[in-house]
């Protein structure tokens, strides 16, 4: 029971990096392998903000998740657009973008080392015991589940109940009929990807309440985020939920029932069963 | 099929190079010997890398994974097994885990691929370093050998030397011939009845076995294995840049990076250690942005414009020779 609550509230994190991933992908049509870096880079501030500033890290957002928006859209605005617009296929876009995007792991990787150096990082806040079912658990991880769920129903409710939601979600259907119909698909697909980069960053922050960090651990995420993205179907939300819950709940189970260290041979197992089960996703139609 | 002219031309050649390469640890000692070495171990990594993911396009990321195999193969057994069949069971490890990746991924878009590799080492890794602090008692292991810089040196050219010749029968071979067709179209080459999921499987396991003798050559270099070495994730992205700063459309396109690349990052290594990780994120934007081809294809590139302004009739006399 606690192994599954626990699970459950770091599943909320992890689908708060799928959810920033999935826009990047499907909208915005670039397989962002630097994802994870955005989320070490938000971790890392919040580590700084709180150790240095003293400044709360969920006040912290409101500095962190503006500061993604405007980074991710520069870096998609200066690096990725002129890919996206030479690109004369699909295949040949998806493997620029996966070339460019090692490049931005790295850079912002080598920039992480030099600022922080390679150690390990973590702070205390709210690590106070809170009874739930019985059994106590840390605090800040109901506050960081509490977290991402808002951030997420703030997203649901954007991309569904309003007039630009409903522009980027076309754009994700078929960007030349977004375009037929007065969308600004380049604009869209910026935002996406620079709004997907801000929801990674707040999941950053959030995460490192009760996460140790370091400066390489981003391609372990952006592993899981996309494992997390494939499981639930491109582009579909409510799927990358229920896939982060799940992931979140066979690390836990792995990594306290046989050995801490399989937590990437559970990731691993859980792929290997979506391609060869429900490569389409656990929703998703069979398209032949 | 018959041997031409051209390319007997090009065997005398190769040969010539390989025996002028052959020669270098008469001349290098020390620090030049090491980097020598580094640059055949990357030639017939990047070479072997290409075999594959040349005529798919796919990226594979799973270089280091095949590696740390035969590194580990060849640690866990120096012992008690004979150099030779040590070497010859890690071609056999590392195909096996390349057709089962293969399997899972292949039937499915490049992009399944790319990422199932990307973690892949890492996940061999932890495999590892689990079922040696579960069931042996040590985790790192010391490999003595009576292998000097210069014998080492010597089998990774030979084994160069293996991969090219296999590059050129594959080419003449039935499934060369699928390749080239699945390459051009993916579509058409499953209508005309190519098995395109178990053409890929087949490279990728004649790919990956050779990786994994890479690294079995080598574990006699470190003298001491442990998976962090053995399994490090950069290997797999700097085999990446080089063959595609060099230029993955003919085999021997990637040796073209392989040099200045090694030397530039050793000197990178040396000066600005803590610069490392940058260097290469930006060698891989500059790539996409500036030689998307490669240099080779580059330099084709401007051969192809000096002769079609040259004329047509020089182009057309030159084009059969291909």
């Amino acid at each position: 029971m606690e192994i599954i609550i626990t699970g459950l509230l770091l599943g909320g994190t992890y689908a708060l990096i799928a959810m920033g991933l999935t826009l990047q992908y499907g909208v915005a049509r670039i397989m962002n392998l630097a994802n994870g870096e955005n989320l070490a880079v938000a971790g890392l501030s919040a580590f700084w903000l709180y150790t240095v500033l003293n400044i709360n890290p969920v006040l912290a957002l409101a500095i962190i998740v503006p500061a993604a928006f405007v980074l991710n859209w520069l870096i998609y605005a200066i690096v990725l657009r002129p890919l996206v617009d030479r690109a004369k296929s699909r295949g040949q876009l998806e493997v620029d973008s996966i070339l460019a995007t090692f490049g931005l792991l790295f850079i912002l990787q080598g920039v992480m080392l030099l600022v922080f150096g390679g150690g390990l990082f973590n702070y205390k806040f709210l690590n106070v015991p809170y009874e739930f079912l019985g059994r106590s658990y840390g605090l800040n991880r109901f506050i960081a589940f509490g977290g991402a769920a808002v951030i997420a129903l703030a997203l649901y409710v954007f991309l569904a109940r309003t007039r630009y939601g409903t522009a980027i979600r076309a754009v994700a259907v078929d960007p030349v009929a977004a375009g037929l119909v007065a969308i600004d698909v380049k604009r869209a697909s910026t935002f996406a990807f620079a709004l997907g980069g801000a929801l990674t960053a707040a999941a950053g922050s959030l995460l490192s309440t009760f996460y140790t960090f370091n400066a390489s651990m981003g391609v372990l995420f952006t592993m899981k985020a996309l494992i997390i993205v494939i499981m639930g179907g491109v582009g579909d939300v409510r799927g990358a939920v229920v896939a982060a819950l799940l992931l979140a709940l066979a690390e836990t189970v792995v990594s306290s029932l046989i050995d801490p260290g399989l937590t990437l041979a559970a990731t691993y197992a859980l792929f290997v069963l979506t391609l060869i089960f429900r490569p389409e996703g656990i929703f998703g139609r069979r398209v032949t | 099929m018959s041997i031409t002219a051209n390319e007997y031309r090009t065997l005398a050649m190769a040969i010539v190079a390989f025996g002028l390469a052959a020669l270098v640890p008469q001349f290098a000692s020390g620090h030049t010997l090491t980097i020598a070495v580094t640059i055949v171990e990357y030639a017939a990594l990047c070479t072997a890398w290409t075999l594959f993911s040349g005529p798919t396009r796919y990226i594979s990321l799973a270089t280091a994974a095949f590696f740390g195999i035969g590194n580990y193969m060849v640690g866990l057994g120096i012992d008690t097994i004979p150099f030779a069949a040590l070497v010859a069971l890690s071609a056999v490890g590392a195909a096996i885990l390349a057709a089962l990746v293969g399997l899972a991924t292949l039937r499915l878009s490049g992009v399944y691929f790319v990422i199932f590799t990307l973690g892949l080492a890492e996940l061999v890794r932890q495999v590892v370093t689990w079922w040696q602090t579960n069931y042996t008692t040590k985790v790192g292991l010391y490999v003595f050998t009576d292998f000097r810089e210069q014998h080492v040196y010597w089998m990774l050219l030979a084994l160069t030397a293996a991969v090219f010749v296999t590059g050129w029968l594959i080419n003449r071979s039935r499934l060369g011939f699928a390749m080239r067709i699945i390459g051009n179209d993916e579509t058409v080459a499953s209508h005309v009845g190519i098995n395109t999921a178990g053409a890929k499987v087949l490279l990728f396991m004649i790919s990956g076995a050779f990786i994994g003798i890479v690294g079995a050559l080598l574990a006699p270099r470190y003298a001491y294995v442990q998976p962090p070495s053995a399994f490090n994730p950069m290997i797999s992205f700097q085999v990446v840049i080089m063959a595609l700063l060099g230029g993955t459309r003919r085999l021997w396109g990637p040796l073209v990076g392989v040099v200045p690349f090694i030397v530039l990052t050793d000197f990178i290594n040396a000066q600005f250690p803590d610069y490392t990780n940058i260097v290469i994120g930006v060698a891989f934007i500059a790539i996409v942005f500036l030689v998307p081809d490669g240099v080779l294809g580059r330099i084709e590139q401007a051969i192809g414009a000096m002769r079609a302004r040259a004329g047509p009739s020089a182009d057309a006399r030159e084009e059969p020779a291909e």
